[in-house]
């Protein structure tokens, strides 16, 4: 191995200044609530914050339907494209990066003009547009694990041999296929969660009583709290991102691009 | 006998395209009628000519000059540090910290990304601090971080990271014995980047770039989170004809989000067209 050399080291460094003083000084900022004091005080009132509790448990149901709604319309599609139907393959692919290129606002802006009126205001009017548009955003991660996961697995050998065995279609996906995945399930689903617990651009524009629209929120009225929270995100980011790096060989360069810009 | 030829496998992927056409498709399409489309229904251009009254195209050029700035320093920044990591022989621990660290980071974005960065850079941020010890006041300086380089310096941290996550399998694709060959053939350190190593990475760098200008063209969180809408950036703009104040004008709100899908897909046809020629040489 070669010495490094001091020009690597100075980027190596700035990237790592980049990377870690803004960490730093929100971590330093949130424990200064109390005066001349380190302390815990700003994320006890966090915590003991009925409406964090209430947008924090809010944001994890709809990450929780995102994931399963997710999952249902992705996995069966992908089993079968590959199976039966390889033909659709491009097609299903363009479909599923597409939200990658829609920015955030506009696809609310689209969703909202057709399902905030009648009929289907009903969709505004609870929390279904807000999972909706959030499945829309996590088909590109969910369908490239899945499809890493399909691509890891004989489809047809493994499909063939349930049958033979006299397995229907359902009970071959749901008993032989997801079993097989469930690596690549789990890395979509982390990857899911972690964009729609952060989610603010739909939830706030779509007035959802969300944890994303939360934290801006109490950046006008407290001003200890906001960086606290600021941590607690990034340690949930961390947490999702950690799950998936120990689930998934994943290469790195196949690293995904999540969250709300 | 002929029944049996009708094929009904295309039936199974009936529930995605479904979905896909009511929540993708379906919308899109509602955007772009509508943006031709008058207050009486009537067919008209004036929504797209209204794109280029003199605040509209401000915002379209503030947006792109954002995009393009944190995306060149994001761009660059990410390139050296993956060269560091990658050819520049940093152990194996800092590598595998970095990539990580990227993976995090890139991720990392929107409101709590805005709240890091008050706490940074803002007027009693840590690093204002700092830069004041050693005598440089930047606000005194005519920086604002809630302006044109407080943005730009923001998006930089999920920049930078996604950079450096896509720079790496490229350096990593550079051949050892390339170097090597043109060595023994006498060609020092600058003519090696000039000739060989900069015309491999070429495509990979101008598809970065690409990538982090879309990535940066579509933020809102962050740059809400951080101006509170103060700068008038296009995600903005059209997020207010949402909001529905008295103005809004459902058909010229239409021809904004037209517009920004129009721009992404310039930039996603450029990117494609840049990975395919990149992939030739990580083979």
């Amino acid at each position: 191995m070669k010495r490094m050399s001091i020009t690597s080291w100075l980027w190596i460094v700035i990237g790592a200044l980049y990377f870690l003083l803004p960490l730093i000084a929100t971590a330093d900022f949130s424990l200064r609530a109390e005066k001349d004091k380190l302390g815990f005080l700003a994320y006890q009132r966090v915590f003991a914050d009925p409406k964090f509790i209430s947008t924090f448990t809010f944001s994890l149901y709809i990450s929780l339907i995102t994931i399963v709604a997710s999952i249902i319309l992705v996995v069966p599609t992908a089993y079968w494209v590959r199976l039966r139907v390889p033909a659709f393959r491009r097609v299903f692919e363009f479909i599923t990066l597409l939200p990658l290129i829609i920015p955030a606002v506009v696809l609310v802006f689209g969703l909202s003009r057709i399902y905030g009126k009648y009929p289907f205001q009903f969709m505004i009017e609870t929390p279904a547009l807000f999972v909706v548009g959030n499945v829309v955003f996590s088909l590109p991660y969910m369908y490239r694990s899945v499809d890493v996961g399909l691509r890891a697995i004989d489809v047809h050998t493994l499909t063939e041999a349930a049958q033979s065995l006299g397995a229907s279609l359902p009970y071959t996906l749901f008993r032989v296929i997801f079993p097989n995945i469930t690596v690549a399930l789990l890395s979509g689903a982390f990857l899911t969660f972690a964009i729609v617990m952060g989610e603010f651009t739909m939830a706030s524009l779509l007035v959802q009583p969300a944890f994303g629209p939360y934290m801006q929120l109490i950046s006008s009225s407290k001003v200890y709290e906001p960086s606290a929270v600021a941590i607690i995100s990034f340690l949930l980011t961390w947490m999702c991102t950690g799950a998936i790096q120990l689930l998934g060989r994943r290469a790195p360069g196949q690293t995904q691009i999540a969250g709300s810009r | 006998m002929s029944q049996r030829r009708i094929n009904w496998d295309w039936l199974g992927i009936v529930p995605f395209l479904l979905f896909a056409v009511a929540f993708i498709f379906v919308p899109g399409l509602n955007i772009f009628v509508n943006s031709f489309r008058g207050p009486n229904d009537e067919f008209t251009l004036e929504n797209i000519a209204g794109l280029f009254a003199q605040n509209i195209f401000d915002s379209f050029s503030v947006t792109v000059r954002i995009s393009l700035a944190s995306a060149l320093l994001g761009g660059v920044l990410g390139l050296l540090v993956a060269y560091a990591l990658v050819i520049g022989g940093a152990p194996r621990i800092v590598r595998t910290l970095f990539m990580t660290f990227s993976g995090v980071a890139s991720n990392f974005a929107g409101v709590p990304l805005a709240f890091a960065f008050i706490s940074t850079l803002g007027r009693l941020g840590l690093a204002t601090y700092l830069l004041k010890l050693i005598g440089i006041d930047i606000y005194a300086n005519g920086f604002n971080l809630y302006g044109f380089w407080g943005l730009v310096l923001t998006y930089t941290y999920f920049q930078m990271p996604l950079a450096i996550l896509v720079f790496a399998p490229p350096l990593e694709g550079l051949k050892k014995q390339w170097r090597e060959a043109a060595e023994s053939l006498g060609a020092n350190s600058w003519q090696y980047w000039r000739f060989i190593g900069l015309p491999i990475l070429l495509p990979a760098m101008l598809s970065v770039f690409i990538l982090l200008f879309g990535n940066a063209f579509g933020a809102y969180a962050t740059a809400y989170a951080l101006t509170g809408g103060q700068i008038n950036l296009v995600p903005l703009v059209i997020a207010r004809q949402i909001s529905g104040d008295v103005l809004n004008n459902q058909g010229f709100g239409s021809a904004l989000a037209l517009g920004m899908i129009v721009m992404m897909a310039i930039t996603i046809t450029l990117y494609s067209m840049l990975q395919n020629r990149t992939a030739k040489w990580l083979k």
